[in-house]
């Protein structure tokens, strides 16, 4: 499907979407509530078929906390990068994708890891590189840690 | 006596206990704990446990420049050094859309291929190793050490080399190099046959292999898996031919498939790899162009603003860079999808419902790199 084709279609599956300029990928801003609905379609549908999960990001903007997913289509052959945003550092939370595609699992056990970002529905949500104790998120801009982090 | 003939006779098979394999253990090549439930010799379940070595590669990458960052790289899966390096010169190169000396192109499509072989090699030895072959140990380390003594003379290191810089490489290659990459194509094409010999046909080794750990292409595509583990299961995955780069698109060669999806295509893809390995460095080791071996660029590389993707297919599958830049002299996030930490994934899927045994065999097959997982 080329990208005009796919554009007019993800903006009917959600209209609130908005398109962000990239040279490289098809980039939606999605709100947090509608990534269900929008994945569970991009995967589901035929014509779609986005059934490969090549990244997924967790990301520090500073102020918003979000993840970035890259998706393709093996039989296809189209990819769209999708990106959620939050406001909330306290308690961010996304709905987890891991039910459509199995590479999230470890990819969303990482965000969670670093950036503390929770994933409501993933059925094992700890950390995974860092050690269970750990406390905070290292990979957040706002992150201070004066034993393990040298300032040069 | 009477006693203990009464009582219930309780089969140890019935019960599930966990084993702890690793983190010290010789078959997870480094510091990887494998948590396994254990019903007799049965997997029921496995977790990983990953993070021994976590060093933080990517919250360094954020105070780093783009050239320092070539050299975390090397350590992230030091099998194929400079295949990550590659993925980081690419990543910039095309950011700032310059264009390299087809010279630089050449070499660095040849060694990326020795690096491959290099890597495919020792995973040979050590699967031979794994499964009770300790001859391919030394078989396989022995035909490794003439690519290493090949890096060794043009850069200077053998394992972490760093070599491509941004806009080329660091320095020209030595003038033996040519020389020393057909001798070696020549020496390598005879030794292969012997794994073949050795490996490849034993009845211990197929029993041991053919059909144990069976990853249909669905699931590959689902979990994620690239590489020679998913074109084992007949996904056709390979970046070299999805998004050519380098020479890749002006030789020819195979992407080489199997449908089977057991531990025994994803071994016989690996090897059939290697000889497509070797027929790209052929096609090109006699016309490496004369010129520069570096373009021109600046001393500090400042990315516009934006986000890039760049994958290169390396010696275990997808390698990923997401790179999200504000202008400055060092990247606001840099993402490396990295193959092993994607491909381990589906170890706990693939490996349920068989031996223990078999685990060290599936394991081995996926070939798992630690660095690669911890970053």
């Amino acid at each position: 499907m080329d990208s005009e084709k796919l554009t007019d279609k993800i903006l009917e599956i959600v209209p609130e979407a908005q398109q962000e300029e990239n040279k490289q990928f098809l980039t939606f801003l999605i709100p947090p509530d509608k990534l269900k609905t929008l994945t569970t379609h991009l995967k589901e549908e035929k014509e779609l078929d986005f059934d490969y999960l090549f990244c997924l990001t967790g990301v520090d903007w500073g102020t918003e906390l979000g993840v970035v997913y890259h998706l393709t289509s093996t039989s296809l052959n189209h990819s769209v990068e999708l990106k959620v945003k939050t406001d909330n550092r306290e308690t961010p939370e996304f709905d987890t994708v891991t039910d459509l595609w199995m590479t999230a699992d470890f990819f969303e056990r990482e965000v969670w890891d670093l950036f503390g970002i929770r994933f409501t529905g993933h059925p094992d949500l700890r950390r995974i590189l860092l050690e269970e104790d750990w406390v905070g998120y290292p990979m957040r801009k706002d992150y201070t840690d004066e034993v393990n982090i040298v300032e040069l | 006596m009477k006693e203990i003939i009464n009582l219930p006779v309780q089969s140890i098979e019935e019960e599930e206990y966990h084993i702890n394999m690793g983190p010290q253990h010789p078959s997870t090549h480094g510091v990887l704990r494998l948590v396994v439930t254990l019903q007799g010799e049965i997997v029921k379940k496995l977790q990983p446990h990953c993070g021994y070595i976590h060093r933080g590669i990517e919250k360094m990458c954020e105070k780093d420049t783009y050239q320092q960052i070539i050299h975390l790289t090397d350590r992230m899966d030091y099998l194929s050094a400079h295949i990550n390096n590659h993925a980081v010169c690419l990543l910039v190169e095309g950011a700032l859309e310059v264009e390299v000396p087809e010279r630089v192109k050449y070499i660095r499509t040849i060694l990326d291929e020795l690096n491959r072989i290099a890597s495919h090699q020792l995973w040979w030895s050590s699967f031979g190793m794994d499964l009770g072959g300790l001859t391919c140990f030394f078989y396989g380390l022995r035909d490794r050490e003439h690519i290493l003594d090949i890096f060794e003379e043009s850069f200077g290191s053998r394992l972490l080399h760093s070599y491509y810089t941004p806009g080329g490489l660091m320095r020209d290659v030595h003038p033996n190099f040519q020389k020393r990459v057909k001798d070696f194509l020549k020496y390598n094409r005879k030794k292969i046959k012997d794994y073949d010999r050795i490996l490849s046909g034993n009845v211990i080794f197929l029993e041991r292999s053919k059909g144990v750990g069976v990853l249909s292409k669905e699931l590959a595509i689902n979990y994620g898996v690239t590489g020679p583990s998913g074109r084992g299961s007949g996904w056709a995955c390979d970046i070299r031919k999805k998004h050519p780069y380098a020479m890749y698109d002006k030789v020819e060669f195979r992407e080489v498939l199997r449908h089977e999806g057991d531990t025994y295509s994803r071994y016989m893809v690996r090897i059939d790899e290697m000889r497509e390995s070797m027929n790209i460095i052929e096609q090109l080791i006699d016309n490496i162009p004369e010129g520069d071996f570096s373009a021109k660029m600046k001393p500090i590389i400042r990315l516009p603003e934006g986000e890039y993707y760049q994958c290169v297919e390396s010696a275990r599958g997808e390698l990923g860079i997401y790179c999200i830049s504000d202008g400055n002299k060092n990247p606001v996030r840099m993402k490396f999808r990295t193959p092993s930490f994607v491909n381990l994934g589906v170890l706990d899927k693939i490996s349920r419902e068989m031996k223990i045994a078999d685990l060290v065999a599936i394991g081995a097959s996926l070939d798992l790199v630690i660095p690669d997982i911890d970053r």
